[in-house]
C-alpha cells in the first residue's frame, strides 16, 4: 500500500515543510506585547456592559431604562428595538448560514429570553464601574415561563415551546408540526433492520453526554467605533473577521463595505468565536455616543451565554458476525440546539460510523431547541458526542468476539472508496496507518499491571473543510517575502502558512514576514475553523509564492537578456539552461528588482476542493481510585493521520490539546443548571478544565498519509484529536473497574455509583 | 464592583473602632482571596479594613513548648515555608498547601479561611484536629474561642459586632504525634472540597497504641465537624484497621451534607468514612515515623 | 465618582505612581492605568493564573489584589522578564518548544514558572506541574509548557 508522499506528489526532500521553525509573533507573544481584543486602547474610549436574562425562559413585558439612564457615567443604554428588524430569512454568513431574526434575537433578547444570561440590554458609559452599576438601575418585568432544558424532554409533545412557531423540518420537509425539534434527517445505507437479523452479535446501548464549553482562556470582546462617515470598524477577537463583518452588515443593515473588521491577537477559539455576540452592540453603542465603545465578558458571561457544544442523547447499535465483520449500525442522534435552532447532529451523523466500512446503516439526527445558549461550534462539533457511543459499542462487540480491539478496527477500517452512509465516498485516507501506528506503539505493546487499572483506545473521524482563502505577499529588496493574510492565528498558523511559501521560493521561513490584516486589506478570507487553515490559506501562500516565482523567472530572463524558458528555478536557485555560468538566488534576484521592473507582488484567492479528512486512534491507560471513583489519566497517546505535517511542533500541540480536551470532556467538564434553569458553575472553579496536575505528558505519533488533495499532502489537523478521549478513557474505565460507563462526564460521583452498582467499593 | 471606602488601621483598637462603627457594612481585608472575589460578585459593603499594617497580624512564631501563633494577615505560603512549622505541623501544611493555587497561597490565610466560615474550608479542620483556638479582639478586649466551636453556619460564625480575629494559636504538638489533611476533588488541584477530613493522633511511646485522637470533617455538614467520638473511641486502644474503620464509620454517622453541584448527599456520607480513614492512616503513619 | 487614591509603587524596577479608586484591582490598574496590558484576565477570580504577577517576591493573581494595596511595593509583571539584552530563557524555551498556541495563557505561565524559578531552580515534573496548576491553558495540554520550563531550569543551572 502507497503511503508516501512520492507517491501522491512526487517529491519528499522538502527544505522548510517538515522542520520546526520558531514562529513569528512568538516574541511578541512571550513578552506580553501581543495585543489581544481587550488590549486596545483609544482616546475617547467608553466601556460597555451587557445586562443578562436572569431566567431561563421568560417573556419580555417590558424594560424600564429610565432611571439607569439617569447614572451620571452613562452614555447610552441600547436594546433589541436599536437593531434594525430582520426578515425571517437565511443568510449566508461565511460559516454556515443563519437565521438573521434568530441572530438578532441572540444578540439582543427579542420579546423571549430564552437561556439564563441572554443578552436583554446594553450600556455604554465612561468606567466600567458606571456601566456596571447602570445595569442594576435597569428594570426589566419578565413573565416567567417553564424552562426545559433535557434534550428528550424537550422532544415531547408537551414540552414547553422555545419558539412558539417553530416546527419540524424532517428530511427537508416542513411537517407544520409545531415542536422544540427544528430538523430531523436520516442517513440510509443498505438495509441495517436485514443486517442486524443476520447478525451474530448485536451490542446497543444509550448514552448521554453533557453541555461543555470551549473553554478558550480569553473572554468575549469588542471594540467598534461608528464613523461620523458612516463607516464602522470593530476590532475584536475573532476566528474569522470576514464572517464577523458579514454578520454585523446583515444586523446592521449595512453593505459589507462600510464595515471593516480587525481582527486583534485571538486567546483561543475552538469553534466559539465565529457567531458574534458583542460586535453588533459595540458598533450600536458608538454610533450613539460618537465615541469608540469596548465590551469585554466576564468568564461568567462567557459560560452562561456563548458557546457552548450540544449535549446530546445517543442511542447506537451495531452488528458484527462471529468472523469480526461489522455488518450493521444504527444510530439515534438528538443534540441540543440551545435557545435557537442549530445543525450538530448533521455533522454527528456524518462522523459516527465513518470509520469503518459498514453496508448497512440508518442514522436518524434531531437537532432539539432547549433552555440553553445556542450551541455553537466546538472542535469537531458533534463528532466526539457521537464518537463516545460508537466506539463504546465497538469496544463491547470486540469483548464478546474475544478480539484484540485494534485489530478488529483494522479488519473493518474504511478506506479508499468506502462509502460513508452521508454519501461521500472516501478517497485516500489513513485510518488503517493509524491502527497500525497504535498497534506498534511501545505504549500498547507495554504492559499495564495493577489493580483498578485498565486500558483503552478509540478512533475519531472528522471530515475537515476547504473553503476560501486569499493571500498576498511582496518581495523585499533583502531578499524576505511580506505575506499578509486573513486568517485569524490560533496555534500558529502564521508560520505554517509562511514556510509553504518560503518552501515554493526556496527561502528559509524566517525570512517571510506573515500579517494577519483586517477586511479591508486582504482577501475574503472563511474563519479559521473547520481545521482548514494550514490547508487551505496555506494553500493560497502556496500559489501566490507560484505567482511570485513566474515574475522572478521572468525578472531573471531580464536581467540575463535571455528568454524566460531559459530560466529554471530550483529551491531559490535561478539559472539559465544554455548558460550554466548564469546563476543566482532569490536573494540576489530580489535585490534587483528595481532594474528589473520594480516592485513584486504575488497573489493568490483558493477554494480548494480536495479536502482530506482526517482519523486518529487514541491509547490511554487509567487508574481508578475505588474508593472514590475518581480517574486518573495515567498514559495517553495519540496516533493522527495529518497527512503531511508543516510544522510538526504545532501539529504535535494540536495533538495534545484536542487529547486534554477530550479527557476534560470525559472525567470532570460539564454545565450545571439548578431546577429553574440557571447556570450554578459560570466560573473555571466549578466549570473543571483539567490543570497540569490533571495530565500526563501526551504522546504523539504524527501519520502521514498525504492528502493527493494539497500540494504538500495537507490534510486538517485541528479536530480530530478531541473526537477519541471520551470513548478510549471509558474503554479503559470498564477494563478497570468491569462497567460500561454511558454518561458524560465520567465523574467520580458516576464512577462511584457505577461501583456501588456493582456492589462493591461502599465501605 | 460597587464602591467603597479603604481603610489602613494601625493598631488593633482602630481597627476595632472602625469595624464597630460600621457594623456589618465593614468587612476585613487580609489575602483577600474571598473577600474580593466576593465583592466582584456585587456583595456590598461600605468599608474594607485592611488589617495588614497592625503589627501583630503580621507575626508568626513558633516555639517548641508553646506552639504556634498565626497572625491574622500571614500568607499561607509563609507558614508552610517556615521549615520547623512544616515539620511540627504537618497536617496544617497539608491543608495550607491545598488551599487554591500557588497564586492564591501567596495571599490567602487561615484566619481567613476561618472567618469565611465555608462548611468546605480546607484548613479549619486541620485546626480544628490540632486543637487551634482562635485569638479574638473587640470592643470588649480580647477573647479565646476553640476553633471547633468557632463556626454556626455556612458563611457564620461567633464574631460579634466591632470584633475580629488576631490570630490563630496551636498547642505544642506533643511526643509521638501525627496530623494529617487531605480532600477530596474531582480535579487534581484548583476545587472547592466535595468533603475533607483532618486527624491528629498521640500515640504511647512503644506507638502501639492510640493515647489521644481528634478527628474532624468538613463539607459534610452547615459546618466544619469534629468528630468528638472519634477520640474517645481510639484513646487507648491498639492501633488496627478495624478500629480506625469504626472511627471513620462515626463520621459517616455524623455527616449531615446536601447535594449540589459538588457532590451529592451518598457521596459525601460515603467520602466524610474514606476520607476520615486515610487521614486517622496517614496521622497514625506520622506519628511513627516522628 | 469614587474618590482616588494615590499609590506609589515599584514596577518592573521602576518607582511608579497612579491615581485609583480603592475598588480597582492591581490587574485594573496594570492594564487600564498604566498601559501594562501583558497580564490577562481570563476569569476574575483567581482560577486561571492568566494575571499572574510577582508581588514582593511572591506570584499572585493580580484580579484578586487591590491597587491600593500595593503602596510601597515591589511589583514584577512579564513585560518586565525579558530585558534589553534579550529574552529570559523561560521565555527562549517557549519558544523553541512550541509551547504556546493562541499565547493568551502564557505571560501567566512565564511569571507563574519563573516564580518557581527564582526559589526552586531545579524542579520536578511533578512540582512543576503543582505549582503552575493555578495556570489554566485550553491549548496545549501542558505537555510542552512543561517541557519548556523544565529544559529552562535547565539551561539556567548550567549558565
Amino acid at each position: 500500500m502507497a503511503t508516501k508522499t512520492e507517491d501522491y506528489l512526487g517529491k519528499t526532500d522538502y527544505k522548510v515543510v517538515g522542520t520546526r521553525p520558531i514562529r513569528h509573533d512568538g516574541t511578541d507573544k512571550v513578552t506580553g506585547r501581543a495585543i489581544y481584543g481587550a488590549d486596545v486602547r483609544m482616546s475617547g474610549l467608553l466601556y460597555g456592559k451587557v445586562l443578562r436574562s436572569p431566567h431561563a425562559h421568560a417573556r419580555i413585558k417590558s424594560i424600564d431604562v429610565s432611571k439607569a439612564e439617569q447614572h451620571p457615567g452613562v452614555k447610552s443604554i441600547i436594546t433589541v428595538a436599536d437593531l434594525p428588524l430582520q426578515e425571517d430569512r437565511i443568510a449566508e454568513l461565511g460559516e454556515g448560514a443563519a437565521n438573521l431574526t434568530h441572530l438578532r434575537a441572540n444578540v439582543l433578547a427579542d420579546d423571549k429570553v430564552l437561556y439564563h444570561g441572554h443578552a436583554v440590554a446594553a450600556v455604554a458609559a465612561t468606567s466600567l464601574n458606571a456601566a456596571e452599576e447602570a445595569l442594576h438601575l435597569i428594570d426589566v418585568d419578565y413573565e416567567e415561563l417553564e424552562p426545559v432544558l433535557d434534550v428528550r424532554k424537550a422532544m415531547e409533545s408537551d414540552a414547553p415551546l422555545l419558539i412558539e412557531n417553530q416546527t419540524t423540518s424532517s428530511m427537508g420537509e416542513d411537517t407544520g408540526t409545531k415542536s422544540n425539534v427544528s430538523t430531523h434527517f436520516q442517513h440510509k445505507l443498505g438495509d441495517a433492520e436485514a443486517a442486524f437479523a443476520a447478525a451474530d452479535i448485536v451490542v446497543e446501548r444509550e448514552f448521554d453526554t453533557a453541555t461543555v464549553h470551549q473553554g478558550y482562556i480569553e473572554t468575549h470582546n469588542a471594540t467598534g467605533h461608528w464613523s461620523t462617515d458612516g463607516t464602522v470598524t470593530v476590532w475584536c477577537s475573532t476566528q474569522g473577521s470576514f464572517t464577523v463583518r458579514e454578520q454585523v452588515a446583515q444586523l446592521l443593515d449595512l453593505s459589507v463595505s462600510r464595515v471593516k473588521v480587525v481582527p486583534t491577537e485571538i486567546g483561543g477559539g475552538f469553534g466559539g468565536k465565529i457567531r458574534v455576540y458583542l460586535e453588533p452592540l459595540a458598533a450600536v453603542l458608538s454610533k450613539k455616543t460618537g465615541r469608540p465603545v469596548q465590551l469585554v465578558m466576564t468568564r461568567e458571561e462567557v459560560l452562561q451565554a456563548t458557546g457552548p457544544t450540544a449535549g446530546s442523547y445517543i442511542r447506537c447499535k451495531m452488528g458484527a458476525k462471529k468472523d469480526g465483520k461489522l455488518v450493521a449500525a444504527e444510530a439515534y442522534l438528538a443534540y441540543e440546539s440551545g435557545g435557537f435552532p442549530g445543525a450538530w447532529a448533521a455533522p454527528g451523523s456524518m462522523c459516527i460510523f465513518a470509520p469503518y466500512d459498514i453496508e448497512n446503516v440508518t442514522i436518524d439526527g434531531y437537532e432539539v431547541l432547549v433552555n440553553k445558549p445556542q450551541t455553537m461550534a466546538y472542535r469537531a462539533p458533534g463528532a466526539t458526542n457521537a464518537a463516545f457511543a460508537s466506539e463504546t459499542v465497538i469496544d463491547e462487540i470486540c469483548e464478546k468476539l474475544g478480539t484484540d480491539p485494534l485489530e478488529f478496527r483494522l479488519a473493518n477500517s474504511s478506506k479508499e472508496g468506502t462509502r460513508r452512509a452521508d454519501g461521500p465516498v472516501f478517497p485516500r485516507i489513513g485510518h488503517e496507518e493509524c491502527l497500525k501506528a497504535a498497534l506498534n506503539h511501545p505504549h500498547y505493546k507495554s504492559k499495564l499491571e495493577g489493580p483498578n487499572r485498565g486500558r483503552g483506545v478509540a478512533s475519531g473521524f472528522w471530515f475537515n473543510v476547504g473553503l476560501k482563502s486569499s493571500a498576498a505577499a511582496s518581495v523585499n529588496t533583502d531578499g524576505t517575502v511580506s505575506l499578509v493574510e486573513g486568517s485569524t492565528d490560533i496555534g500558529g498558523t502564521r508560520t505554517s502558512i509562511a514556510m509553504q511559501l518560503a518552501e515554493v521560493l526556496g527561502i528559509p521561513a524566517e525570512d517571510v514576514k506573515p500579517s494577519v490584516v483586517d477586511t479591508d486589506s486582504v482577501g475574503y478570507t472563511d474563519v479559521t475553523g473547520g481545521s482548514r487553515t494550514t490547508f487551505a490559506t496555506g494553500w493560497a501562500a502556496y500559489e501566490a509564492a507560484q505567482d511570485i516565482q513566474r515574475q522572478t523567472i521572468g525578472r531573471a530572463a531580464k536581467l540575463w537578456e535571455i528568454s524566460e524558458e531559459d530560466v529554471t528555478c530550483e529551491e531559490g536557485v535561478y539559472r539559465s539552461k544554455s548558460d550554466p555560468s548564469k546563476s543566482m538566488s532569490f536573494k540576489e534576484l530580489a535585490g534587483k528588482l528595481d532594474d528589473t521592473g520594480g516592485p513584486l507582488v504575488g497573489r493568490a484567492a483558493v477554494d480548494p476542493a480536495g479536502v482530506g479528512g482526517a482519523f486518529a486512534t487514541m491509547i490511554v491507560d487509567v487508574e481508578i481510585d475505588e474508593e472514590t471513583g475518581k480517574i486518573q489519566i495515567l498514559r495517553a497517546t495519540l496516533c493522527q493521520d495529518v497527512g503531511k505535517a508543516i510544522h510538526p511542533s504545532y501539529v504535535e500541540g494540536q495533538m495534545q490539546g484536542g487529547v486534554a480536551q477530550g479527557i476534560g470532556w470525559a472525567i470532570n467538564e460539564e454545565y450545571f443548571y439548578n431546577a429553574d434553569g440557571r447556570l450554578a458553575n459560570g466560573s473555571l472553579l466549578d466549570y473543571r478544565m483539567p490543570t497540569a496536575l490533571d495530565l500526563p505528558l501526551l504522546e504523539t505519533e504524527i501519520v502521514e498519509v498525504p492528502n493527493p488533495g494539497h500540494p504538500y499532502g495537507v490534510r486538517g489537523v485541528g479536530e480530530v484529536p478531541i473526537i477519541p478521549p471520551p470513548a478510549a478513557v471509558a474503554n479503559a474505565v470498564y477494563q478497570a473497574i468491569g462497567t460500561r460507563m454511558e454518561v458524560l462526564p465520567m465523574s467520580p460521583a458516576r464512577i462511584l455509583e457505577a461501583l456501588w452498582a456493582k456492589g462493591n467499593g461502599k465501605s | 464592583m460597587y464602591d467603597f471606602e479603604y481603610a489602613t488601621p494601625t493598631t488593633v483598637d482602630e481597627a476595632v473602632s472602625i469595624l464597630a462603627e460600621n457594623g456589618e457594612d465593614a468587612r476585613i481585608l487580609a489575602g483577600g482571596t474571598d473577600i474580593i472575589a466576593q465583592l466582584k460578585e456585587n456583595r456590598r459593603v461600605k468599608v474594607l479594613v485592611d488589617v495588614k499594617k497592625i503589627q501583630e497580624t503580621t507575626a508568626l512564631s513558633y516555639h517548641s513548648a508553646a506552639g504556634l501563633s498565626v497572625g491574622a494577615a500571614v500568607p499561607c505560603c509563609e507558614a508552610y515555608e517556615t521549615e520547623e512549622i512544616a515539620a511540627a505541623y504537618p497536617g496544617l501544611t497539608d491543608a495550607m498547601t491545598l488551599i487554591g493555587s500557588i497564586q492564591i497561597q501567596s495571599r490567602a490565610t487561615i484566619t481567613g479561611n476561618l472567618c469565611n466560615s465555608s462548611p468546605a474550608a480546607d484548613s479549619i479542620p486541620a485546626m480544628i484536629a490540632l486543637g487551634a483556638v482562635a485569638k479574638i479582639v473587640g470592643p470588649n478586649g480580647e477573647r479565646e474561642v476553640a476553633v471547633d466551636s468557632f463556626c454556626t453556619g455556612p458563611g457564620q460564625n461567633v464574631l460579634e459586632n466591632g470584633e475580629f480575629v488576631l490570630s490563630v494559636h496551636f498547642p505544642a504538638p506533643a511526643a509521638n504525634s501525627g496530623g494529617f489533611f487531605l480532600r477530596f476533588i474531582p480535579r487534581n488541584e484548583m476545587d472547592i472540597a466535595v468533603a475533607n477530613a483532618a486527624a491528629y493522633v498521640v500515640l504511647n511511646d512503644a506507638k502501639t497504641h492510640f493515647e489521644s485522637a481528634r478527628l474532624a470533617v468538613g463539607a459534610v455538614a452547615p459546618t466544619p465537624l469534629l468528630i468528638e467520638e472519634a477520640g474517645s473511641l481510639l484513646a487507648g486502644k491498639e492501633i488496627d484497621d478495624d478500629i480506625i474503620q469504626q472511627a471513620a464509620d462515626l463520621a459517616k454517622g455524623q455527616a449531615n451534607p446536601i447535594t449540589d453541584m459538588r457532590g451529592t448527599v451518598e457521596q459525601r456520607i460515603h467520602l466524610a468514612g474514606v476520607l476520615s480513614k486515610r487521614a486517622i492512616n496517614g496521622a497514625v503513619q506520622r506519628a511513627k515515623e516522628s | 465618582m469614587a474618590r482616588k487614591t494615590h499609590v506609589t509603587t515599584t514596577i518592573n524596577g521602576e518607582e511608579t505612581q497612579f491615581l485609583c479608586e480603592p475598588r480597582n484591582t492591581l490587574l485594573e490598574v496594570l492594564r487600564d492605568d498604566l498601559d501594562l496590558t501583558g497580564s490577562k484576565e481570563g476569569c476574575g477570580n483567581g482560577n486561571c493564573g492568566a494575571c499572574s504577577v510577582i508581588l514582593n517576591g511572591r506570584v499572585v493573581d493580580s484580579c484578586l489584589v487591590l491597587a491600593v494595596e500595593t503602596e510601597g511595593a515591589d511589583v514584577q509583571t512579564i513585560e518586565g522578564v525579558a530585558t534589553p539584552e534579550g529574552l529570559h530563557p523561560l521565555q527562549q524555551k517557549f519558544l523553541e518548544h512550541a509551547a504556546l498556541q493562541c499565547g493568551i495563557c502564557t505571560p501567566g505561565f512565564i511569571v507563574a514558572a519563573k516564580a518557581l524559578l527564582d526559589r526552586e531552580p531545579n524542579p520536578s515534573e511533578e512540582r512543576i506541574r503543582l505549582w503552575l496548576a493555578g495556570n489554566l491553558c485550553r491549548c496545549t495540554g501542558y505537555d510542552k509548557i512543561i517541557r519548556a520550563v523544565m529544559d529552562a531550569a535547565e539551561t539556567m543551572e548550567t549558565a
